[in-house]
């Protein structure tokens, strides 16, 4: 399907340090890695590892304090605006917290009609910009017609979640960030969500980096995993090999820390006691 | 949007506070419509005029006489002339020039009249006594001269080449005249101010230009704050450095200070009561300018601000649409704060002499000067000034009312 082993996103030594002098920290740690193209990359750690930074600095929202950002085997450059507005139309994200990824004194088909723009695609006539979006909301099971002239809280976390998702179909990048996109969901929409970015990647080949806490999930979803603690990456492969043959105990912790459903509690050992 | 405008006017004290400032601003802007002239045009001759009716003497002597047979009229008259401070001076100088104190019974006029006829002599000087005090007792004793006369008064005509009287007719001490049938009369509720200036138009056209001066300050000092504060608090780096130091400069130099040093530099002629405006709207941008700064720096990192910029808008776009309306709350209120200031300022500044130069237009801070220079409030000219403080202190008061009302309703956290 995709070339297995071209390059997409590549970091040397990224390294992001917050504050100055003694208040400094150090939030990602030199890290290395190097994402496959069409692949689903699960980035795991605990809150405070690093991950949302790491991600942040792949966006290139904020500064990189040392090393570089490899896109397509050439070094970014954001350096100027216009630039910026180019790397952006390759690589976009989905973040944590639905609520407060919108801006609440817009209208929600805003967002959708800002991606048209950004494609280019202003002066197109309005009712191809119709079919468009109405496209991009149905496939994620939303009705265009129901959203327009709508706040944004006037939709659920899943709604909103969902037509984020809307707006990386129409967008089509390279590569999607999505930054913990279910954790403020609840269970029956985090499937759904999932599923979504499941079928992105399939109709559209892109390669999706997901960052979760919840090594259960990454396992679900991805391909190859990266588990990060405290700023450093300290182990990676496929996703087989890492959570079935973890080398690290801090991984070995995380499994460890999965609710297991299907498992019968043993409770004759707490009787014993 | 809709929603919040509902809300702000549910809350009480902004009702209450838009009630009140809502009536001052449309008196003072609707009464120049319907008495017009020049609200500063002096007509009385000498300082502070009583409030009171003020009718012409010969339009009352002309007009119809009418004959009244009411009790009390010469109770009341003498009350009017010879009040209990009266008395109590006309004792205190009887007693000072050898009568002794158990002989003067100040309750009894006819008594008290009787001795300070006998013995009050306007040329004994007691020493110690002041000219001014020489001089009241003088008045006095003109003023209750015949106070208990029951005849009334001759009105007498003088031929030209003789100068001699011949007598035209003779008020009685029971004839009235009716102030409706009277063509010159004139009400002065509030008096008339020290230049003579009748103090109601006065006051209005006051209360219009310090509201005037107060939006124009707010207005610079609002902007003024907003633009810095949002270009410091969303560019960051070393702009931001170089605002906040300007910013800290403003802090530390006491704007007051700053205010009366740039007023006195401008000099006399030159300060209008817009430039006093434009002077106060740039002394006190900054609060506005690091509060809404340091609400920027939290919004500037916030998710739909990084959704904004990932979707290619440019800086200024995203200032304008993602940051401005989240701050156009905490806005609304530093405005309203601002004119209540600047009104403030205006008046601080119109005391120490330092507002828009004088008898050009009147402010409510340079109507407390020319209170304050002619003494009104140690000779008790209580409506030289009082109207003044009143006027200032429910501007601000409505105002802050205003204020504390959006508080609540902008933030949800203060509600009961």
């Amino acid at each position: 399907m995709n070339d297995a082993n071209k390059s997409c996103l590549k970091g040397v030594g990224l390294t992001k340090i917050f504050g100055l002098g003694k208040q400094r920290c150090l939030a990602v740690d030199h890290v290395d890695f190097d994402f496959k193209e069409g692949e689903i990359i699960s980035i795991v750690g605990e809150s405070g590892s690093g991950k949302t930074t790491l991600a942040k600095m792949l966006l290139g929202l904020i500064s990189i304090t040392e090393g570089d950002i490899y896109f397509e085997g050439v070094k970014r450059d954001i350096s100027s605006q216009r630039k910026k507005k180019e790397y952006w139309k390759n690589i976009q994200a989905i973040f944590q917290d639905p609520y407060s990824s919108y801006n609440i004194f817009r209208k929600i088909d805003t967002v959708l009609l800002d991606c048209l723009v950004m494609r280019g695609q202003k002066d197109l006539p309005a009712e191809e910009k119709n079919r468009l979006i109405t496209e991009a909301c149905s496939f994620v099971n939303l009705k265009y017609e129901e959203l327009t002239n709508k706040y944004p809280f006037e939709l659920s976390g899943g709604q909103m979640q969902r037509l984020m998702i809307a707006r990386v179909f129409l967008l089509k990048p390279r590569v999607l960030l999505a930054d913990e996109p279910t954790s403020m969901i609840d269970a029956c929409s985090r499937a759904t969500i999932l599923d979504m970015l499941m079928d992105l990647r399939r109709e559209t080949g892109m390669t999706i980096v997901f960052i979760t806490h919840d090594i259960g999930l990454a396992y679900y979803v991805s391909d190859s995993v990266y588990i990060m603690e405290h700023g450093k990456l300290i182990e990676s492969g496929s996703a087989d090999e890492v959570i079935l043959n973890p080398k690290q105990a801090y991984t070995q912790r995380l499994i460890n820390d999965v609710p297991k459903i299907h498992e019968e509690w043993d409770l004759s050992t707490v009787d014993a006691r | 949007m809709k929603h919040m405008l509902q809300q702000v006017f549910h809350s009480p004290k902004f009702v209450v506070g838009f009630i009140i400032f809502m009536s001052i601003l449309l008196l003072s802007v609707i009464y120049p419509i319907f008495v017009t002239g020049d609200p500063l045009v002096i007509i009385g001759k000498g300082t502070f005029f009583e409030p009171g009716i003020y009718v012409n003497v010969v339009d009352g002597i002309d007009s119809q006489l009418y004959s009244l047979s009411l009790p009390d009229v010469a109770e009341k008259r003498i009350a009017l002339k010879l009040g209990a401070t009266e008395r109590a001076d006309m004792k205190e100088w009887l007693v000072a020039f050898g009568i002794p104190e158990a002989d003067i019974d100040t309750e009894d006029t006819e008594a008290l009249l009787n001795i300070w006829n006998q013995n009050y002599d306007s040329k004994l000087r007691l020493p110690g006594m002041t000219n001014a005090r020489k001089n009241y007792f003088a008045r006095l004793d003109a003023s209750i001269d015949n106070l208990l006369s029951t005849e009334g008064i001759i009105i007498a005509s003088k031929d030209p080449s003789t100068g001699a009287l011949t007598e035209e007719e003779t008020i009685g001490q029971s004839q009235y005249i009716n102030v409706n049938r009277t063509s010159n009369v004139k009400v002065l509720p509030l008096g008339t101010d020290n230049f003579g200036r009748d103090m109601v138009p006065e006051l209005i056209s006051a209360i219009g230009t310090s509201l005037k001066i107060g939006f124009i300050a707010g207005s610079i000092a609002t902007l003024l704050g907003l633009v810095l504060g949002l270009v410091a608090g969303y560019v960051g780096g070393w702009v931001d450095d170089i605002i906040l130091f300007v910013t800290n400069l403003f802090i530390v130099i006491p704007s007051f200070v700053l205010l009366i040093l740039i007023s006195y530099s401008i000099g006399q002629e030159q300060r209008g009561a817009v430039t006093v405006a434009v002077v106060i709207g740039f002394t006190s941008w900054v609060w506005t300018c690091r509060a809404v700064r340091s609400q920027v720096i939290s919004l500037r990192n916030r998710d739909h601000v990084n959704l904004s910029k990932l979707s290619g808008h440019s800086t200024a776009h995203i200032i304008i649409s993602d940051i401005l309306p989240y701050v156009a709350s905490y806005v609304v209120m530093a405005f309203i704060l601002q004119i209540s200031s600047g009104i403030l300022s205006e008046a601080g500044l119109s005391i120490l002499g330092l507002g828009p130069k004088t008898s050009d237009v009147a402010t409510l801070g340079l109507m407390m000067n020319w209170a304050m220079i002619y003494s009104a409030h140690i000779m008790g000219k209580w409506w030289a000034y009082f109207p003044v403080i009143i006027a200032i202190a429910l501007i601000t008061f409505s105002m802050n009312l205003m204020n504390t009302g959006l508080d609540l309703v902008f933030n949800p956290t203060l509600r009961d």
